[in-house]
């Protein structure tokens, strides 16, 4: 038994920090994981991104593993992501359920604490 | 630098994805009643996700003669799917209701004080500045259908002041040149 491991990378330049913060509390405490803790990371320069790999905010991490795996020519640098809804909408943040369902499979594989 | 409400905007000159040249003030005749202009790109979610809205509104208002213009001054050296090409391969793709300009050397940008995409500024048949802020209060609703910048094309169309003339624009920051 272990504790999940989730990590918000984060740029300031985009305004979506704060609601993808609280759509993985939400998604957390909707699986009886409230007391996970999500480390937020500030990805501040072209240098931290090209370091992280980061292909824009927010990316979260579940275990290390991007929750919405990058395209092969998504762009590494400082900016918005865009993800789309399940209902095929343009959105700053993941889909609520595709967050919930990731959380939900990494537990499962990780046996954690609640 | 930017503009206050009721004052002048800037006049420009920009290439449109067909090389064709637009200008913030049309003489007509007949003079537009009103002119939106939109700051946005192709790679921000904001952008992106208000688009379908922007759209509908320049295609609903156009048979009162509003004018929407919509500008991409990103930098295209650090996000190529901000260049000229790329803009020209989305309006080839996609059904776009007004130009897409370019603004590459981000002047007009500057001059309008644009802050984020979309940036939405609508000018009356003088050129002033009668709204400037988000299209709607928010981008995960698309019943709210623009409604803040349609109240503000209905009060500039009716003669009167909008009654919200200021809201804050949320979008991906500008990216300026260095």
């Amino acid at each position: 038994m272990r504790e999940l491991d989730v990590e918000l990378l984060w740029w300031e330049g985009c305004p979506s920090t704060d609601r993808a913060l609280a759509a993985v509390r939400e998604a957390l405490t909707d699986l009886g994981l409230e007391a996970v803790e999500v480390r937020m990371r500030e990805v501040k320069d072209d240098r931290d991104a090209a370091q992280t790999g980061f292909v824009g905010s927010p990316t979260i991490l579940i275990d290390g593993v991007d929750l919405v795996p990058a395209a092969a020519d998504e762009q590494i640098g400082l900016s918005c992501r865009v993800y789309r809804r399940r209902d095929g909408r343009v959105s700053p943040i993941p889909d609520p359920d595709d967050l919930r369902e990731a959380l939900r499979l990494a537990a499962e594989r990780a046996e954690v604490k609640r | 630098m930017s503009i206050s409400i009721g004052a002048h905007a800037p006049d420009f000159q920009l290439p449109d994805t067909d090389g064709a040249t637009w200008s913030a003030f049309d003489p007509g005749p007949p003079t537009p009643p009103a002119t939106v202009v939109v700051f946005t790109c192709n790679h921000c979610p904001y952008a992106l996700a208000l688009q379908d809205r922007l759209a509908d509104a320049a295609r609903d208002y156009a048979d009162r003669g509003v004018r929407f213009l919509a500008i991409n001054a990103n930098d295209a050296d650090r996000y190529p799917r901000d260049s000229y090409e790329a803009m020209q391969r989305r309006v080839a793709g996609e059904d776009w209701p007004m130009p897409y300009l370019h603004d590459a050397t981000q002047e007009v940008a500057h001059a309008y004080g644009a802050k984020v995409t979309p940036d939405v500024f609508v000018l009356d048949s003088e050129r002033r500045l009668r709204y400037r802020g988000a299209p709607d209060g928010d981008y995960d609703d698309p019943g709210q259908n623009a409604e803040w910048l349609r109240e503000a094309l209905d009060a500039v169309l009716g003669g009167s002041e909008p009654s919200r003339a200021e809201t804050k624009p949320v979008g991906c920051s500008i990216k300026w040149k260095p």
